[in-house]
């Protein structure tokens, strides 16, 4: 039997009818059409899948997609602005190369996403640990690492801006 | 890799969802975080003909101090124990070994109730609740976690059956846990604990056996005197664990013994 799920995928509202059995990658790549989830391991290893669902990064083979009825998931796709600018952690990943062949990026964005969300300020020790759910084939941890601590710094830095943009508004 | 068709219903209270287990019948699974299930039905070893989705109880997933004991609700995900103040208050261990369990992305999801039901014998908190005398409180019952973990995935929960919490006791002295393993998020190869309690030591092992392993005979030896390091060559008394793809029987019994000796050591 079919169950109705209502869910938003960045931002925007969707509803299917999907049998219990569909994975939540299956659901975002052939149901709503966004393939940049992409299924690496299929075992809940290699953290390829990772979306976030209402903030919380999660690995979309390992969920339902009728466990996610009523929640929000950002996938990659939701990551750059409505103009096309990157987000930070997309463009940190450009200019510090943070990928080679590029398969295992989507995942290690959106883990980093919910990394930096919880800690603004990792060390690169807890940038390792945090991304430990992630598998990257080709190797390039060193880049990733730097990757995520050029963005760390651009997203505080553009906080800390618009921390100073706000007490200039409130001055003026 | 795609499961086999099942039903599915989303349980609101316990009530309703021991009535859906009830009309289901004994084929129908409980599903929690779903991290140990799910990858059993993608590879077809487990078909369960209806799952029962327990997440959105509300309360199920409550942490807390009451009568000196401390109080995890089965659906408190690993990082909620992790992150939790009242478990870094009063049993610390357990916080530790909730950041042991999987990755970020596991941990978001995973629940202590899931892993003790799971009842699988490289579980971590199976390991902790044995060593501690631990209760685990179904809707039907409270069965003491010695009694609890029968045999490899295998315990007294009848197919009606769901566990509400876990009760373990206050425990804040010296303590840790080293899991032994070749990648950060995977399953223990061997796992061992040490926690100081009641004047005594408490010794628990994962993966050494079937079920999570008390080591009462270094625990013994401890309270006799015996440095760590001697006390801890009994570690593998009685052991007869099975080799795996990651390591011999021998192996095992190997790193049964250093692993209680770092923890003993390593204990703070």
């Amino acid at each position: 039997m079919k169950h109705k799920v209502a869910t938003t995928v960045n931002g925007q509202r969707r509803e299917h009818e999907v049998e219990p059995r569909l994975l939540l990658v299956h659901y975002l790549r052939d149901v709503v059409g966004l393939t940049g989830t992409h299924i690496g391991c299929d075992t809940s290893q290699c953290g390829a899948c990772t979306v976030t669902v209402d903030g919380k990064a999660v690995k979309s083979c390992t969920m339902f997609a009728v466990q996610a009825e009523g929640k929000s998931i950002t996938t990659i796709e939701g990551m750059a602005a409505k103009d096309g600018t990157l987000h930070p952690l997309q463009q940190a990943f450009w200019d510090e190369h943070g990928l080679q062949c590029g398969f295992c990026t989507p995942g290690f964005i959106m883990a980093a996403s919910y990394l930096l969300s919880q800690n603004p300020n990792p060390t690169e020790d807890e940038i390792r640990q945090g991304l430990e759910g992630n598998l990257c084939r080709c190797t390039g941890y060193v880049n990733i690492v730097k990757s995520v601590q050029s963005a760390a710094k651009a997203m505080n830095g553009s906080k800390a801006n618009a921390g100073e943009h706000s007490a200039a508004a409130r001055r003026s | 890799m795609i499961p086999a068709a099942f039903e599915y219903a989303r349980a609101s209270s316990v009530e309703e969802a021991v009535k859906l287990l009830k009309n289901y019948g004994e084929d129908a699974k409980v599903l929690a975080g779903g991290h140990s299930l799910i990858p059993l039905m993608r590879l077809r070893l487990a078909q369960p003909s209806a799952l029962v989705d327990i997440n959105g109880i509300k309360g199920l997933d409550q942490i807390k101090e009451s009568g000196g004991k401390l109080h995890i609700g089965a659906l408190a995900r690993h990082v909620s124990i992790h992150n939790s103040q009242v478990v870094k208050d009063k049993l610390p261990l357990l916080a530790e070994v909730a950041a042991e369990v999987g990755d970020n992305q596991i941990r978001n999801m995973g629940t202590i109730g899931g892993v003790v039901a799971h009842a699988d014998a490289a579980g971590d908190y199976p390991t902790i609740a044995l060593m501690l005398d631990a209760d685990i409180v179904t809707n039907k019952r409270t069965i003491a976690a010695k009694d609890f973990f029968k045999d490899i995935f295998t315990t007294p929960l009848a197919a009606d059956e769901i566990v509400t919490e876990i009760v373990f006791p206050v425990a804040n002295g010296p303590h840790k846990y080293i899991k032994f393993r070749r990648r950060l998020f995977d399953w223990a190869i061997v796992g061992a604990a040490a926690q100081k309690m009641d004047g005594g030591w408490r010794i628990g092992l994962t993966n050494v056996g079937p079920t999570p392993v008390r080591a009462k005979a270094v625990e013994e030896a401890l309270h006799k005197g015996a440095k760590p390091e001697e006390a801890a060559q009994h570690a593998s008394d009685g052991l007869n664990p099975s080799g795996d793809l990651r390591a011999s029987p021998e192996y095992k019994k190997h790193l049964a013994r250093v692993l209680t000796k770092r923890a003993i050591e390593q204990a703070g």
